[in-house]
């Protein structure tokens, strides 16, 4: 038999998945240990009981400072950051994608201008972002709007653009106007789409939303990550990244789940 | 004056020309089916009766109207496929073809209860009942079609066109959706005109057939020239004799 005809069954696809995960800590444990044996003060592998301990600290000592767990805070103020400037790209996505995919018009005076826009490293603007809305919350999710919006407005014109032309001729003969065509059919079947959009944009936003923190911010996991770095408090820098990689899972999965439950249709038949 | 009327009509897509000196009128009430060879103008020549289309000289008019320069709501139309809303349940393909018109899309209160009502029955007309609430997915080819043709007549179109609307399906299915739509028919009469490239099927279900072709034909430049109506069957009494509604080449 083809090995490209050989499929694993249940039980080897589950422990062909959690092999890397358990190699990968494995490695770790080696490596944290050897290290560990040779200097008990080594900072660079923490042993996983040290990490333990730091995510406990983290999750429940309160900061002798303010007296609130800056975990959660930090959690809440990179969620809110993450969530302002993904919704407003989402947004500008959902209404000038479907302008520019439905419209022939506002297709020719906005496609060139996105293009050219989507070409600027977002991280280079970041300096001009600063600059112009100063160090506070405004540049932040601005770098994350910058930084995503193109891609998914592209994305959006370019899928809203393929809608059959049959179904717009339909639409047409059923006495649609162009605002029907573009509230009934187009933009349900464009919805769908967004969220895969959002859902691929979420990596690049999380990128520059820890980028923008780890220049210019008072609280945030992309802050509290680069400020422990100056201590190399590995520990907490682990739990922070493995806490981001969650969340970050966890939003996609909710994503997925909510594509699936709102657009039934459009989930590929089983 | 005849119900669709077309005048000496052309139309070429760039330099290419793809229709020369098209000219038919139909009554109300016609089934027409065209046919002829790939290539040979036939969907273009839908295209240019549901005005999706405008020919580079010559008119198209319905019903003594003015030509028009954009799909509305007096020309129906079924494609082959992509005809109904994949978004949308069955009851609400139907709905469509009654909300799409209003300002929004939608209607709400007493008029989308009639609406529904109305959309219950069409389902009900066309055996499709049983699964308003699913998605087009969930149905058959030939559903679908059936689906589509409900909701384009829903709309109460002057004219029908159909755009190779059985060309995907099995033959069975095929034969089932002549029936389905000769029975239609004999409900409510309503002119008609059917791309096909099955000539049986074209014949079984007309009144009249258009045969499109070149009748002029370079053979080192076979772009050179385009199509015209080069027969014209009357196709009543399953099309025997195979009388000749007009000449051939008939101006």
């Amino acid at each position: 038999m083809r090995w490209i005809n050989r499929r694993p069954g249940r039980p080897l696809a589950v422990a062909l998945a959690l092999a890397p995960f358990a190699l990968a800590a494995l490695a770790y444990v080696a490596g944290s240990e050897a290290r560990l044996a040779a200097n008990p003060a080594d900072k660079l592998l923490p042993a996983p009981s040290t990490l333990w301990d730091a995510a406990m600290a983290a999750l429940t000592e309160a900061d002798r400072r303010s007296g609130e767990i800056l975990f959660w805070n930090d959690t809440f103020a990179s969620l809110t950051r993450l969530a302002l400037g993904v919704g407003i790209a989402a947004a500008l996505a959902l209404t000038l994608g479907l302008a520019a995919g439905l419209l022939p018009l506002a297709g020719a005076g906005l496609s060139p201008f996105v293009a050219a826009v989507s070409m600027a490293p977002p991280l280079a603007l970041l300096p001009i972002l600063f600059i112009v809305f100063g160090l506070g919350e405004v540049s932040k999710v601005a770098l994350i709007v910058i930084g995503t919006a193109p891609f998914m407005i592209r994305d959006m014109a370019g899928r809203v653009a393929e809608t059959p032309v049959e179904q717009i001729v339909k639409a047409e003969t059923l006495g649609a106007s162009s605002l029907v065509i573009a509230l009934r059919v187009a933009l349900p079947q464009a919805m769908p789409r967004l969220i895969q959009a959002v859902r691929l944009s979420l990596g690049p936003a999380w990128l520059f939303l820890i980028a923008a923190e780890a220049i210019a911010a008072t609280e945030g996991l992309g802050y509290r990550i680069f400020l422990v770095r100056r201590y190399l408090a590995m520990d907490v820098i682990l739990v922070y990244v493995a806490w981001i990689t969650i969340l970050a899972a966890l939003l996609d999965l909710a994503l997925r789940r909510l594509s699936a439950r709102a657009f039934p249709w459009a989930e590929p038949a089983r | 004056m005849s119900f669709v009327s077309v005048r000496n009509v052309f139309q070429s897509y760039g330099d290419r020309p793809i229709l020369e000196r098209v000219s038919v009128e139909v009554e109300e009430g016609c089934f027409v089916s065209i046919v002829g060879a790939s290539g040979c103008g036939k969907s273009t020549f839908l295209r240019l009766l549901l005005a999706q289309e405008t020919p580079s000289r010559g008119e198209v008019s319905i019903a003594g109207q003015p030509p028009a320069r954009e799909p509305g709501r007096d020309r129906g139309v079924v494609f082959q496929k992509y005809s109904v809303f994949p978004h949308l349940t069955i009851r609400d393909n139907i709905l469509a073809a009654e909300e799409l018109s209003a300002r929004w899309g939608r209607l709400w209160g007493r008029a989308r209860r009639a609406a529904r009502e109305r959309a219950d029955a069409a389902l009900a007309r066309v055996g499709l009942a049983h699964v308003a609430d699913q998605y087009p997915a969930a149905l058959s080819g030939g559903m679908q079609q059936r689906l589509a043709i409900a909701q384009a007549l829903q709309a109460r179109p002057r004219i029908l066109l159909l755009d190779e609307p059985f060309g995907a399906l099995d033959p069975g299915t095929r034969l089932s959706m002549h029936d389905f739509l000769t029975e239609l028919r004999a409900e409510t009469p309503m002119t008609v005109f059917m791309v096909t490239h099955d000539l049986s099927e074209g014949f079984k279900l007309a009144d009249r057939v258009l045969v499109f072709d070149k009748t002029r034909w370079d053979p080192d430049a076979p772009e050179r020239w385009g199509a015209t109506i080069t027969y014209d069957f009357d196709a009543r009494h399953g099309g025997i004799p195979f009388q000749s509604a007009r000449a051939p080449h008939a101006a």
